[in-house]
């Protein structure tokens, strides 16, 4: 597996920030504020170190992480292409430009079960919707794709994000 | 922290609003909630019991950073099994049981659990893969990325 760049370590204060604010920022108007009482450092320092964590890629975003069923996207395929390995990185990018994608990834294949090594995510309000996201890639990779699936999720069995330990 | 799949929430137009404009970036400033709130044209007091009913009724399934484990040196993989049927509710409960095992779906295949390993340390990933196994008797499937292409968790309300 290739190793993300700009890979760095978190110091100490970083790190108690992660454990502080996984679970979620407070809901109270100074929310910065009740953090930085918690790690006993000024809300100034709980917003530089964020600013810098934002910076490095550390944080995604800062913000409200829809539960995709309740706002309405109730159809979630998880579209997965057995492609041209020479090609993959064209394809990707091409696949991952797409307004319905919300994720795109190379991953390996498991041979002989799994032939699929490149995996998009797509999400609609119905079914319908999905398949026909499905057929407009299916055209777009042509005569390099040699197969593909869509695996419906039907169940959330759990979804509590990341969790490093305190 | 699980559930059967949900119906679409009954949402209005200031739900959705609420969602939409908390998905771009939320300040870093002594009262964020309110330079949102002001944006909204909404009282700051009213967005907070929004927000809070929304987390409260799983609209939303959580409100603050989304961290990248990666790049503090950790690892998420996605991985999947083949549950038996008659064993499927069993074997949810021992993988999620996992503390390391952050999302899992069930989705409609051979392989019908899907679920996705976040841990600090990347050697960790193969451990926790290999006492998932011992504990349910399945073969786990790893499907580590070798290239993100694209990832936009934003959805429109």
């Amino acid at each position: 597996m290739k190793q993300d760049s700009g890979v760095q370590a978190l110091d100490a204060l970083d790190r108690r920030l992660v454990v502080a604010t996984q679970k979620g920022l407070p809901l109270v108007p100074r929310p910065y504020d009740v953090i930085a009482a918690e790690l006993g450092v000024t809300a100034a320092e709980v917003c530089m170190r964020l600013a810098a964590m934002l910076e490095r890629g550390i944080i995604r975003r800062i913000g409200a992480v829809p539960n995709h069923y309740a706002i309405g996207y109730t159809e979630n395929g998880m579209s997965v292409w057995n492609v041209d390995d020479a090609a993959i990185d064209e394809l990707g990018a091409q696949v991952g430009s797409l307004s319905f994608v919300t994720h795109c990834y190379h991953r390996p294949r498991h041979l002989p079960d799994w032939p699929y090594n490149l995996f998009a995510m797509l999400h609609g309000r119905d079914r319908q919707a999905v398949m026909e996201e499905v057929a407009q890639i299916r055209e777009m990779l042509g005569d390099r794709c040699h197969g593909h699936d869509v695996l419906f999720s039907s169940r959330i069995l759990k979804k509590t994000g990341l969790r490093i330990r305190d | 922290m699980s559930g059967e799949r949900q119906l679409p929430a009954a949402l209005d137009e200031l739900d959705r609003r609420i969602i939409n404009a908390l998905q771009g970036e939320f300040p870093l400033s002594e009262e964020p909630y309110r330079e949102v709130a002001d944006a909204l044209g909404i009282d700051q007091q009213l967005l907070l019991d929004r927000l809070s009913r929304m987390l409260e009724e799983r609209v939303l399934t959580r409100f603050g950073p989304m961290f990248q484990i990666e790049r503090m040196g950790g690892r998420f993989v996605l991985a999947a099994l083949a549950a038996p049927e008659e064993r499927f509710e069993e074997v949810a409960r021992q993988v999620n049981g996992f503390a390391e095992v952050a999302h899992n779906y069930r989705r409609e295949h051979r392989l019908n659990m899907w679920f996705v390993l976040a841990t600090e340390q990347p050697g960790d990933i193969e451990r926790v893969c290999r006492r998932i196994e011992l504990e349910t008797g399945l073969p786990v499937f790893a499907f580590p990325k070798l290239k993100e292409y694209f990832v936009e968790m934003r959805l429109r309300a």
